[in-house]
């Protein structure tokens, strides 16, 4: 068993975890603590994969600042343990064998065409793999893809803008004045 | 080394969790979270085919859906604000109404 594989199934053993954890938890802060290990873990895997850009943008703007968001909006609204109710009767006839067979058709798919799925990937720790550095993104990101990029930008600002709407507070019938 | 299926699976597992938790929460909040958990699945697998072929366009496409996961949690925590303003709870089965 090679380093590599031992790190691998370690940060995927967390991430798994994290995920399933996410999935047992009734209140939310607790799921979104456990999304946050999931983010890291997977910080890891993109570490071993050699994308260290990736690593970095997904320990910084997922796990720093959308998990921030997340945990700022549940405290925010001072969300509580999550309250039982009765799922609807067709969405369990129906739905768990639905999702089987997705699941069914989508492992067929994958199989039919795992040809080159024994390739192996991947860089060791402490090495370099040689072709994803962080500049050579950078390079790509503003070369080939400067108008996609551009285009996220003005993305962002709208949602920004839109987020700012939404939240704030809808105008009220206008407040008696004190000092008249 | 690790073969790429290893790294599929765990993305198609993490993808599973997402999908499961989208569809068994009630929590509003926890629901949004499942479709973050669901993109990082997707995120894993892009950066696999990445480093399988030493295409780097995989690690771009990686960045550019945090960038619209940024800008969608910023839009929908926003709404669940609204939502929580007008409502009082973040149970989904009671914001089953359009209009109020």
């Amino acid at each position: 068993m090679s380093i590599h594989l031992i790190l691998f199934l370690a940060f995927g053993a967390v991430a798994v975890a994290g995920a399933v954890n996410l999935l047992v938890q009734r209140h939310p802060i607790n799921s979104a603590l456990s999304l946050i290990a999931v983010m890291a873990a997977l910080a890891g895997e993109y570490l071993l994969l050699g994308a260290e850009f990736v690593a970095a943008v997904q320990v910084i703007v997922y796990a720093g600042a959308i998990m921030v968001l997340f945990v700022f909006v549940i405290m925010l609204l001072n969300a509580g343990v999550e309250e039982e109710t009765k799922g609807s009767r067709v969405a369990i006839l129906f739905g768990i064998p639905g999702m089987l067979l997705g699941s069914l058709l989508i492992a067929w798919v994958v199989l039919r065409h795992s040809g080159t799925a024994a390739v192996a990937v991947g860089v060791l720790p402490g090495q370099t793999s040689g072709w994803g550095d962080p500049g050579a993104v950078g390079e790509l990101l503003f070369h080939e893809f400067l108008l996609p990029f551009e285009i996220t930008s003005i993305l962002i600002l709208i949602a920004i803008m839109g987020a700012v709407v939404l939240a704030s507070k809808p105008p009220s019938t206008p407040a008696k004045r004190v000092n008249d | 080394m690790v073969p790429l299926s290893y790294y599929l699976v765990l993305s198609g597992i993490l993808f599973a969790c997402g999908v499961t938790g989208f569809l068994i929460k009630r929590n509003i909040i926890t629901i949004f979270m499942s479709i973050e958990l669901m993109l990082n699945g997707v995120n894993l697998s892009f950066v696999a085919f990445a480093a399988q072929w030493h295409v780097l366009a995989g690690q771009i496409f990686v960045f550019f859906v945090m960038v619209v996961a940024a800008a969608e949690s910023a839009v929908g925590l926003a709404i669940i604000i609204a939502v929580y303003r007008t409502r009082e709870t973040l149970n989904i089965d009671r914001v089953n109404l359009l209009k109020l």
